[in-house]
């Protein structure tokens, strides 16, 4: 029990990992058992994660659970791992998200056993990116789970699979070159990878004794970019988006949902742990160029979404709209730095950051769901599908008010908080960007209407009902939609301490 | 008296290869019983070395040395120290599995084995070697088995040329790097070859200068360096199997170790002089044989481009002369040579089942031989310098090396990275996934020795990259000794 209490994070870490390991002395053909090892070992994660959101003590300032071993000591990095509010939030969404994708992906009928494989060792990569506290394990963590989603994609993905995954692959991998570069940059300026060291001594260096013949300031303003632009392309943040539409669209459904409701997350935290504290001056500069990017993403966001035939792709590019105001949240907090508009700002980013994981999951799986009936996900195509399936049609409505920001629901609280945060600090940008929350409502209303109402189309009299392994996977996403809308003080006051000593 | 373990790695393949060349031609079986066993032996002390190694004491171990031709200052010196001693597992490993994915080999099996244990005794010759003529014998020795092996077993249609092409170019450069090691000899005025002796000979500058050049380039052939890389994937794309796997893996860390050793250990003050053009030639290694690896249509070619490719930034890191470089270039020089080996190993599999090496003639394999694909995949990972693999553990450190020498080569020589990741993600696509051709419907899964060799080699990479404090502290005992010498820390 010790034991467990002390290495809480790395059980939850390295558990997927671990199951996925025996998982290959598994038979093959014992799909069932497969399936449910697979389940199974992402409930542990996720039952620890409880435990762990249960002895947080949000009052505490820091990080918390640390735990630190010897890695790579030659170059001064190590195990080292702890988390605050806002990497908990981020912990319990991916924890969360795990096992629904994994029950999603029971219909997967081919190889089941190196896709159950690849989804465990893809929950390690994402989950030490959040519990990371040294850059170069950050680092680690950051690429190496693009490999299992490279696979993902390229193997059980769509018809276009091979040119969206190998995109998706290069993009990410071209976009993580500057942050490689500036990584390194640090670590032998600094002579540690260790983020406690380096919040405290990379801001403040004031001269690089390496042989690069530009000043100080502008090395800080190019690795201040490298920075911005690998977790630009993550998040994705308009024009770095193009490889989202195509990976989404191709990945299989589970695929999509982690996608995402996690993968995306990945690069709005990169923003909020490493480049607002390590690069507070560059942050301010250039925080009007973020904010302005962040409302492209919201507009451009929501009309390429309404420009869209394809359901899938039109979730898609909906994310992108979502996750544009995480981004002028922090575009906010880059600004104005420690204020109580920016704290504000900063916990609707956070929360903004766990309810589209939440939204954006449902809509890729409420998506999967039609379409491993139809085969189809051209809207065109649809019609009155409601009829034919009432329990499918009003949690896809449940869902999709979610995600619009309908009140009571959850995404309403967050970007409400974003908004009344950013207002007093970037009012023109939070202006135009309530404009796109308008093309937000209706790209899910053209959305909604073309698939749920209207005439029925013939072809799809004989559409079954969700089934009840269904409706599991989307009822959790559900409560906590409506528990947040309703209730957000339980995940606001583990969010908004971390914020505080932050910014 | 202590064992004499190096004594032992070194002379054992070299009789076992006259033995079997005694042996009677048609026992194929007991020939290639005997070769596992010495390899396996071979392995099993290049392990010890590894493990028994002390790097808190750091320095030069388990010496051995005896009079050779003392009236020449010659002698037999042997001895590794941090730098060495993973080049001695790396040959050891590269032994023991070329022996085993080389169990089909039915033509002249007796001389085939006899010819590699020459190789595998030649190159531990040299990564033991602290005397400098007798490095100069264990690096001629590989010039003769190297030559028959690609003319004899090699790919028929290219071997004569490659065959040819290789040898002349290594023999030009050992005949550049000799004349060198003679000036050193005499211009040291010690009448010794004794290398460490010869690290404190205090040459003038004027003298490193002028005669640097001779020993890197020399040296730097085997390794690959621009614009002297040609032979390399020719000859490995000729080769049988386990001698692109020796060739690639090993052969090619020789060149580039005794480019170390002696021309940047005994000449520090011409490495400094030279670094900058030898970091502009290492960097265009990189760049441009990733780019020449894209376009590749045969799968071996796109192997053979990439060891240019990254033996560039194996070269990188020496010329940096600071610690991180140093380290990170030794620990490419093992990663590497996993790396590579397990490629050719795969390759050869394919080969032997798909009886070609076009690209665009393959597919599907993984479903055939997955354990053969996964290895594959594993070594595209290290390759790319994916962390979480040997190859990451290898290359950031030599890219913080680079930052301090020259921060514009961080910037040329990363593009390397993901024009990597490009070809080998459309090299794995286009052969191990996909549609099967029909051609090959038919074929079988990879043996059990494949098997083995491919996940030893794949499992050795995932272990450095996780845990790199199992060769890093290791490698940097050796750099400091290396930095002393360069009147760094």
């Amino acid at each position: 029990m010790d034991f467990i209490s002390t290495h809480l994070l790395t059980l939850i870490l390295f558990i997927p990992t671990a199951a996925a390991l025996l998982m290959l002395f598994l038979p093959k053909d014992r799909v069932n058992l497969l399936r449910w090892w697979a389940f199974i070992a992402s409930l542990i994660p996720f039952a620890l994660t409880l435990l762990l959101w249960g002895k947080f003590v949000p009052a505490q300032s820091g990080f918390q659970f640390t735990e630190q071993a010897a890695w790579y000591g030659v170059l001064n990095a190590s195990y080292h791992v702890g988390v605050d509010g806002i990497s908990l939030t981020m912990v319990l969404l991916t924890t969360l998200l795990m096992p629904l994708a994994i029950l999603t992906s029971f219909n997967i009928k081919e190889r089941v056993k190196p896709y159950m494989i690849l989804f465990l060792l893809l929950e390690t990569g994402m989950l030490g990116v959040f519990m990371a506290l040294d850059l170069l394990l950050f680092f680690v963590f950051w690429e190496v789970g693009l490999v299992p989603m490279y696979f993902l994609i390229a193997q059980w993905g769509g018809a276009n699979r091979n040119y969206a995954s190998l995109k998706f692959m290069l993009y990410t991998i071209g976009g993580s070159l500057g942050l490689l570069l500036a990584i390194q940059l640090i670590g032998v300026v600094v002579g540690s990878f260790d983020l406690l060291v380096l919040f405290d001594k990379w801001p403040q260096v004031t001269a690089i004794s390496l042989p690069l013949g530009l000043s100080v300031a502008t090395v800080k303003a190019i690795a201040f970019w490298a920075f911005v632009i690998a977790f630009a392309i993550k998040v994705p943040v308009w024009p770095f988006h193009t490889w989202l539409p195509d990976a989404h669209t191709e990945a299989p459904t589970a695929g999509s949902m982690i996608l995402a409701g996690v993968l995306l997350k990945l690069g709005a935290y990169g923003f909020l742990r490493l480049v607002l504290p390590l690069y507070p001056v560059e942050a301010k500069t250039f925080a009007g160029a973020l904010a302005f990017l962040a409302v492209a993403a919201i507009i451009f966001g929501a009309l390429a979404a309404w420009g869209q035939t394809d359901f899938k792709r039109l979730v898609a590019y909906s994310s992108i709209n979502h996750m544009g105001f995480v981004v002028l949240g922090i575009a906010a907090a880059a600004l104005a730095g420690n204020t109580p508009d920016a704290v504000i700002a900063v916990n609707g980013a956070v929360l903004q950051m766990f309810n589209h994981g939440l939204s954006a999951a449902g809509m890729f799986f409420l998506v999967g769901v039609i379409y491993d009936r139809a085969h189809t996900r051209d809207l065109n195509d649809f019609g009155g599908i409601w009829t034919r399936m009432p329990v499918y049609g009003s949690l896809l409505l449940f869902t999709a008010m979610a995600s619009l920001g309908l009140p009571g629901l959850n995404g309403f609280v967050s970007e409400f908080l974003v908004i009344r945060g950013s207002w007093p600090i970037l009012d023109l940008a939070t202006a135009l960007g309530m404009i796109g929350l308008f093309f937000t409502g209706a790209y899910i209303l053209k959305a909604l209407k073309l698939v749920l109402h209207g005439p029925l189309n013939e072809r799809w009299a004989k559409l079954n009902e969700i089934s009840t392994r269904e409706i599991l996977v989307i009822t959790p996403l559900a409560v906590l939609m409506l528990g947040i809308g309703v209730w957000p003080a339980w995940i606001l006051n583990v969010i908004n301490r971390a914020v505080q000593m932050w910014f | 008296m202590q064992f004499p373990i190096l004594s032992v790695l070194i002379f054992l393949p070299l009789i076992t290869g006259i033995v079997l060349l005694f042996m009677p031609a048609e026992r194929k079986t007991l020939i290639k019983s005997i070769s596992l066993g010495t390899a396996s032996l071979i392995l099993l002390l290049s392990a010890i070395v590894f493990f028994s190694y002390n790097v808190a004491a750091g320095g030069y171990q388990f010496i051995e040395k005896a009079a050779w031709v003392p009236a020449l200052g010659i002698s037999y010196y042997v001895g590794v120290d941090g730098i060495a001693a993973p080049m001695v597992l790396l040959a050891g490993l590269v032994m023991f599995t070329g022996v085993l994915v080389s169990w089909g080999v039915d033509d002249r099996p007796r001389e085939f084995f006899a010819f590699m244990m020459f190789l595998g005794s030649s190159v531990l010759g040299v990564f033991g070697a602290l005397d400098l003529f007798m490095l100069f014998f264990f690096f001629e020795l590989a010039v003769f088995p190297k030559y028959l092996m690609i003319v004899l077993w090699g790919s028929p249609k290219t071997r004569n040329y490659s065959g040819m092409k290789l040898t002349l170019y290594l023999f030009v450069g050992s005949m550049i790097s000799l004349v060198g090691a003679l000036a050193i000899y005499f211009g040291s005025g010690l009448r010794t070859f004794d290398m460490i002796a010869l690290e404190s000979a205090g040459f003038s500058l004027v003298f490193q200068r002028l005669w640097f050049p001779f020993v890197f380039l020399g040296f730097g052939i085997l390794s690959g360096i621009f614009p002297f890389y040609s032979w390399a994937p020719d000859g490995h794309v000729a080769a049988p199997t386990a001698i692109s796997m020796l060739l690639a893996g090993v052969e090619m860390k020789v060149g580039a170790f005794a480019a170390l050793r002696v021309a940047f250990m005994l000449l520090p003050d011409g490495a400094r002089y030279w670094s900058t053009a030898i970091l502009v030639l290492a960097t265009i290694n990189v760049v441009y044989g990733a780019f020449i690896a894209l376009i590749q249509t045969d799968f071996k070619y796109v192997i053979g481009f990439s060891s240019v490719s990254h033996m560039g930034l194996v070269l990188i890191g020496f010329a940096t002369m600071n610690r991180q470089g140093l380290i990170g270039a030794g620990l490419q020089m093992f990663s590497h040579g996993v790396m590579t080996a397990l490629f050719f190993s795969v390759v050869g599999m394919v080969y032997d089942r798909a009886h070609t090496r076009e690209i665009a003639q393959l597919g599907g394999l993984f479903r055939k031989m997955p354990v053969a694909a996964f290895g594959f995949i594993v070594g595209g990972l290290v390759s790319m310098g994916m962390p979480g693999f040997s190859g990451f553990i290898a290359e950031f450190p030599i890219f913080m090396g680079v930052w301090q020498a020259a921060p514009v080569v961080a910037v040329i020589a990363i593009l390397g990275v993901i024009i990597t990741a490009a070809y080998i993600l459309l090299v794995v696509r286009r052969v191990f996934f996909g549609e099967l051709p029909e051609g090959l419907s038919n074929i079988g899964d990879v043996t059990i020795k494949d098997k083995i060799s491919t996940v030893l080699l794949a499992a050795i990479m995932i272990a450095v990259g996780i845990f790199p404090s199992l060769m890093a502290p290791m490698i940097s005992s050796g750099v400091d000794h290396i930095l002393a010498l360069f009147g760094g820390a």
